[in-house]
C-alpha cells in the first residue's frame, strides 16, 4: 500500500528553522554584529556590493550574515531586494579624475606626477598566517604623514594620450544601456559589455582574463593605473537647477595599456581596457579590464580567434553568478516527470536495439 | 497644467489596474469578445476604456501619439501628469489613441522588424459604439469564428494581417467597453 | 544609505503581488506582443526575484503581472500541488496577493505549472502559466541567440529537421521525450518547456491562456485560446504522445501521465497519476486502482512523511 509522500509545507518550515539555527552556530559563541562584518570582512562586503550593483554597506553586512558567509547568496539578496527599491533619478556620471585616491599604482612608469600611493594593498604581505590575530589585540594603527590625504590625482593614460600614442576614447553624451531595466540585446555595445562585467561573477571574470593571458585571445595588457578612492555622486535636481552631492561611494578603477601593432583600420598605437568596480576590488577590476579589451576585437579591427574571452555573447550570457548558480542549482529541483519520459525512451530503444542485434532476452530484473 | 489633469487616475492603482489587464488580455486573446473596464476618469473626447488602457499600459518607457481631435491639451496633461509617457509623433509611438480617421494612414507606425516583431505600435481606436456583428475573424484566440464591428473595411485589417508576425495591434474603445484584434486574427467580409 | 532600521521586513512592504506597477506594466506589455504574435518569445527585463533563477522566476513574474484579487491560484510542479516548489509558491503569493488557491483543477483561475498541464481540460476563464528554463527551442542546435533570432526571422528551422532526421536515422525514432518542440500556427517553432511530449496534445486548441515565462532568460511568450499548435515530426514518423503502458495504481485511470514510483529494496514499483488533483478527484468518485486501499476504514499511521 503507497501513500504518496505529504507535507511539504511542514517540511520546508522545518528547514527554514534548522537553517535559521545553524546560522548562528553555537549560541554561547558572542553573535556578529553588522558593523564587525562590515569594519572587518570589508572585502566581502565590497564584493556583495559590486555584484549586487547596490552601494550599501549596512545591507551588504546583513546579506552576509543571513547567508553564513556563502557570498553568492549575500548577492542574490541583495539583487532581489534591490528590485524592489523606487528609482527616483539617475545620478551624474562619477568623475574618477577627481577621486581622493588612497590607492594608486602604475606599473608603466616608474614614477609619475601624484606619485604612487601603495595604499592598504595586501601586494607585498608575505602569506603567513598572523597567529597573533587569533588573540583579541589591541587596534593596529598606520603612522600619518602630515598632508598626505587623499587627494586627486591625473589619470596615467592622460599623458599618452597627449602624444597620440594610445587610442582616443571618444567623449560621448549618450544615455548607457541599463541591464537592469532592459533585456540584454545582442550585440551588445560597450557600456552594457562593461555593466554587465562589473556585475558579473568575480570568478568567471578572473578565470576569463587569465585566460587571455595563456593566450586565448591575448591583449598584451599592462596596468596603465590602478585607482582605490572615494568618489562624489552627484545628482542634478532639475527644480534647484544644480547639482546637489548625495555621497561619496569608494570606487576602484582599472585602465590597461595594451600593446597594439595596428590593424587594417587603425594605426600602431596602444589601446584600452576598462574597470570599474564598486568598492575595492582590485581582482575584479584588473580582470575586468582584460576581458573588456579582448571583447574590443571587432572595433579594432583584430582577428577573432574564437577564444572564450573574445565572444561577447559567451561571456554576457555567463558572467552573472545568480542566473549561473540559480539554474545551475534548480537541477536538484524535481524532475521526475522528465525522467520518467527519459525512462520510458531508454527502455523501448534498448527493447529495439537488443531485438535488433538478436541479443538474448533483456535481464529482466534489471528492468 | 489644468486641474483635470491631477483627476480620473486609478483610485487603487495595484488593483485597478490588475484587473484592468486581465480585461485587456481578455480582449486581445479573445478577439471579438467585448470587456467591460472601469477605474479611470479621463477628460474628454478620450473613453474611459481607451484611460483605463493608457493607465495599464503606459509610462515614463512608452512613447505615445495623439491623433486628431485627441491631441488636445487635456489629455495631453492627462496623460503626461498620470503616466509620464512622452508624447511623440506616429513613427515612434508604442501607442496610438484618436478616432479611426485621425489614426489613418497606419504605414506611419512601427510594425516591427524580422528580428522583432514585438516593436511595433498598438493603436487605441475610439469607436461610436462597439458589437459583436460586422466582420468574421477567424485564427488564435477564436473558436471556430467571431464578428466584430470594425471602423474599415476587413481589407484593411486583413492586409495588417497578411505582415505578420510584423504588423500592428489594435484595440478599439468605445464608453467602458473594449475589444482588442491583434495582428494574428484574420479578417474577412460577411 | 538605507538604515537598516527602516528596511521593510513584512510583507505587505511590498505591492499587490510582490511586483512594483512600472515592472508589472513592462511583463503585461511583453505578455500582450506575445499573445499578438502566438510561438514567438518576446523580450522582457526580468526582474530579480526572492527566489532563485531556475526555481519559476519567469513563471511568478507572468502569474504575478496577471493576477487579480478575486483569482484563485493553483500551483503544481510535475504535476503535483504538494511539491516543495509548488508549496513555496502557493506561499509566496498567498502572502504577497493575497489571492485564494485551490488544489482543484476545475477551480482554479489561474494555474501556475512546472512540467505539467493538468490531465482534466481547461476551460475559457483558466490561464495556465509555465515556467520555462530554456525558451528558445534551437538552442541546443544552436546556442547563439544572434544566429537564432535570425532563424526565426527568416522562418528557418532547417537544423531542427536535420536533428530530428538524424534521430530517426540513429534510433529509429525521435529521441526526444520531454521538452519536445511544437509550432504554432504554422509559423513559430516554439518550446512547450520540460513538459513531457504526452502533454503536448493539451497545448493545441486549448480553450484556457497559455502564457510561458523564461526568467532567467528574459523571454516572455504565449499561446492564446484555440490556437493550433503541432509537434514536429514526418509524415511516416509521426508524433505519438506515449506514456508508460500502465493504469494508475491508485485511481486506476489509463489516459493519464504516470509517474514511476520505487516501492522497496527488491525494485517493487508502482505507477500512480503524476497529476495528483486528478488521481484523488477519480478516487473521490469512487475509482480504485489495483494497489491502492479498498477504503480508508482505518486510520493509516504509517504516512511518509
Amino acid at each position: 500500500m503507497y501513500v504518496a509522500v505529504k507535507g511539504g509545507e511542514r517540511a520546508i518550515e522545518n528547514a527554514h528553522a534548522w537553517l535559521a539555527e545553524e546560522r548562528r552556530g553555537d549560541p554561547s559563541v558572542p553573535e556578529l554584529a553588522l558593523d564587525q562584518i562590515r569594519e572587518q570582512l570589508k572585502l566581502a562586503v565590497n564584493r556583495v556590493m559590486a555584484e549586487g550593483s547596490l552601494y550599501d554597506p549596512d545591507l551588504a553586512a546583513l546579506a552576509i550574515k543571513q547567508s553564513r558567509g556563502d557570498l553568492i547568496e549575500s548577492i542574490f539578496l541583495m539583487r532581489a531586494y534591490r528590485t524592489t527599491l523606487p528609482r527616483f533619478g539617475v545620478s551624474r556620471p562619477v568623475d574618477t579624475a577627481a577621486m581622493a585616491c588612497i590607492r594608486r599604482i602604475s606599473a608603466t612608469f616608474k614614477d609619475l606626477p601624484g606619485g604612487q600611493i601603495l595604499g592598504p594593498t595586501f601586494d607585498y604581505t608575505h602569506r603567513l598566517l598572523d597567529f597573533a590575530l587569533a588573540a583579541e589585540g589591541e587596534a593596529p594603527r598606520a603612522p600619518i604623514t602630515e598632508g598626505a590625504e587623499p587627494a586627486a590625482v591625473p589619470h596615467v593614460t592622460e599623458f599618452l594620450n597627449r602624444d597620440g600614442l594610445i587610442q582616443e576614447e571618444p567623449h560621448s553624451d549618450e544615455t548607457p544601456g541599463d541591464l537592469t531595466r532592459n533585456p540584454l540585446e545582442l550585440p551588445a555595445n560597450r557600456p552594457l559589455r562593461l555593466q554587465a562585467l562589473a556585475r558579473g561573477d568575480e570568478g568567471f571574470v578572473l578565470s576569463l582574463a587569465y585566460s587571455t593571458q595563456r593566450g586565448y585571445g591575448r591583449t598584451h595588457a599592462f596596468v596603465g593605473e590602478l585607482r582605490i578612492g572615494l568618489v562624489a555622486v552627484e545628482y542634478d535636481v532639475p527644480e534647484l537647477g544644480f547639482a546637489i552631492h548625495l555621497a561619496d561611494i569608494e570606487l576602484t578603477e582599472c585602465e590597461t595599456v595594451n600593446q597594439f601593432k595596428g590593424s587594417r583600420s587603425e594605426p600602431p598605437q596602444f589601446t584600452r581596457g576598462y574597470g570599474l568596480v564598486l568598492g575595492q576590488s582590485e581582482r575584479k577590476s584588473i580582470s575586468m579590464s582584460l576581458v573588456d579589451r579582448a571583447l574590443r576585437w571587432r572595433e579594432l579591427g583584430e582577428d577573432y580567434i574564437g577564444a572564450p574571452a573574445q565572444d561577447e555573447e559567451f561571456v554576457l550570457s555567463h558572467c552573472d553568478n545568480i542566473q549561473a548558480t540559480g539554474f545551475l542549482e534548480h537541477i536538484k529541483l524535481p524532475h521526475y516527470v522528465d525522467f520518467q519520459a527519459e525512462l520510458e525512451l531508454v527502455r523501448r530503444l534498448r527493447a529495439e536495439a537488443l531485438e535488433l542485434t538478436g541479443a538474448p532476452a533483456m535481464k529482466e530484473a534489471a528492468e | 497644467m489644468n486641474a483635470t489633469a491631477l483627476q480620473g487616475g486609478f483610485a487603487t492603482p495595484a488593483h485597478d489596474s490588475a484587473r484592468a489587464f486581465r480585461a485587456t488580455l481578455d480582449a486581445l486573446a479573445r478577439p471579438g469578445t467585448i470587456q467591460t473596464v472601469a477605474g479611470a476618469q479621463p477628460p474628454a473626447p478620450l473613453s474611459v476604456a481607451a484611460g483605463v488602457l493608457i493607465l495599464t499600459l503606459t509610462d515614463g518607457t512608452t512613447p505615445v501619439h495623439l491623433a486628431g481631435a485627441w491631441d488636445c491639451a487635456d489629455v495631453r496633461d492627462w496623460i503626461t501628469f498620470q503616466t509620464g509617457a512622452p508624447l511623440v509623433g506616429p513613427a515612434d509611438a508604442a501607442f496610438a489613441v484618436g478616432a479611426w480617421n485621425d489614426l489613418a494612414p497606419l504605414d506611419r507606425f512601427a510594425i516591427g522588424t524580422p528580428d522583432y516583431p514585438d516593436r511595433s505600435a498598438t493603436l487605441i481606436v475610439e469607436c461610436d459604439a462597439l458589437q459583436a456583428q460586422g466582420a468574421q475573424l477567424t485564427g488564435s484566440g477564436i473558436k471556430d469564428s467571431a464578428r466584430l464591428s470594425l471602423p474599415d473595411a476587413a481589407r484593411v485589417f486583413a492586409a495588417n494581417h497578411a505582415l505578420f508576425p510584423l504588423g500592428l495591434d489594435f484595440f478599439f474603445t468605445a464608453g467602458d467597453r473594449l475589444a482588442g484584434l491583434p495582428r494574428s486574427t484574420k479578417v474577412e467580409d460577411n | 544609505m538605507t538604515a537598516i532600521a527602516q528596511t521593510p521586513t513584512e510583507t505587505d512592504a511590498y505591492n499587490f503581488a510582490y511586483l512594483d506597477e512600472q515592472t508589472k506594466r513592462m511583463i503585461r506589455r511583453a505578455i500582450l506582443k506575445g499573445v499578438a504574435i502566438p510561438g514567438y518569445q518576446v523580450p522582457f527585463a526580468s526582474r530579480e526575484m526572492p527566489m532563485p533563477y531556475g526555481w519559476g522566476t519567469g513563471g511568478v513574474q507572468v502569474t504575478a503581472a496577471c493576477l487579480v484579487p478575486e483569482d484563485r491560484l493553483k500551483v503544481i510542479d510535475q504535476g503535483a500541488d504538494d511539491t516543495t516548489n509548488a508549496v513555496s509558491i502557493r506561499r509566496f503569493f498567498q502572502r504577497t496577493a493575497g489571492v485564494a488557491v485551490t488544489e482543484n483543477t476545475p477551480e482554479a483561475t489561474v494555474i501556475q505549472t512546472r512540467h505539467r498541464i493538468p490531465e482534466t481540460p481547461l476551460t475559457e476563464g483558466q490561464i495556465l502559466v509555465y515556467q520555462v528554463p530554456i525558451p528558445e527551442p534551437l538552442r541546443f542546435l544552436e546556442p547563439r541567440e544572434t544566429e537564432t533570432r535570425r532563424m526565426h526571422a527568416l522562418e528557418d528551422y532547417g537544423l531542427m529537421h536535420v536533428k530530428l532526421y538524424e534521430d530517426i536515422a540513429r534510433h529509429g525514432q525521435i529521441a526526444t521525450s520531454y521538452d519536445y518542440p511544437v509550432k504554432v500556427e504554422g509559423r513559430y517553432v516554439m518550446d512547450p518547456s520540460p513538459i513531457p511530449k504526452f502533454d503536448n496534445p493539451k497545448m493545441s486548441d486549448n480553450a484556457a491562456i497559455q502564457l510561458f515565462g523564461a526568467g532567467r532568460e528574459q523571454r516572455i511568450y504565449a499561446l492564446p485560446p484555440y490556437t493550433k499548435v503541432v509537434s514536429l515530426d514526418f509524415e511516416d514518423h509521426p508524433f505519438v504522445a506515449s506514456k508508460a503502458d500502465h493504469p494508475c495504481g491508485l485511481c486506476g485511470s489509463t489516459d493519464s501521465y504516470l509517474d514511476e514510483v520505487i516501492m522497496d529494496d527488491q525494485g517493487g514499483r508502482m505507477f500512480v497519476c503524476s497529476d495528483t488533483n486528478y488521481c484523488s478527484t477519480r478516487r473521490e468518485a469512487g475509482h480504485i486502482g489495483a494497489m491502492a486501499a479498498p477504503a480508508p476504514a482505518q486510520p493509516q499511521e504509517r504516512r511518509a512523511e
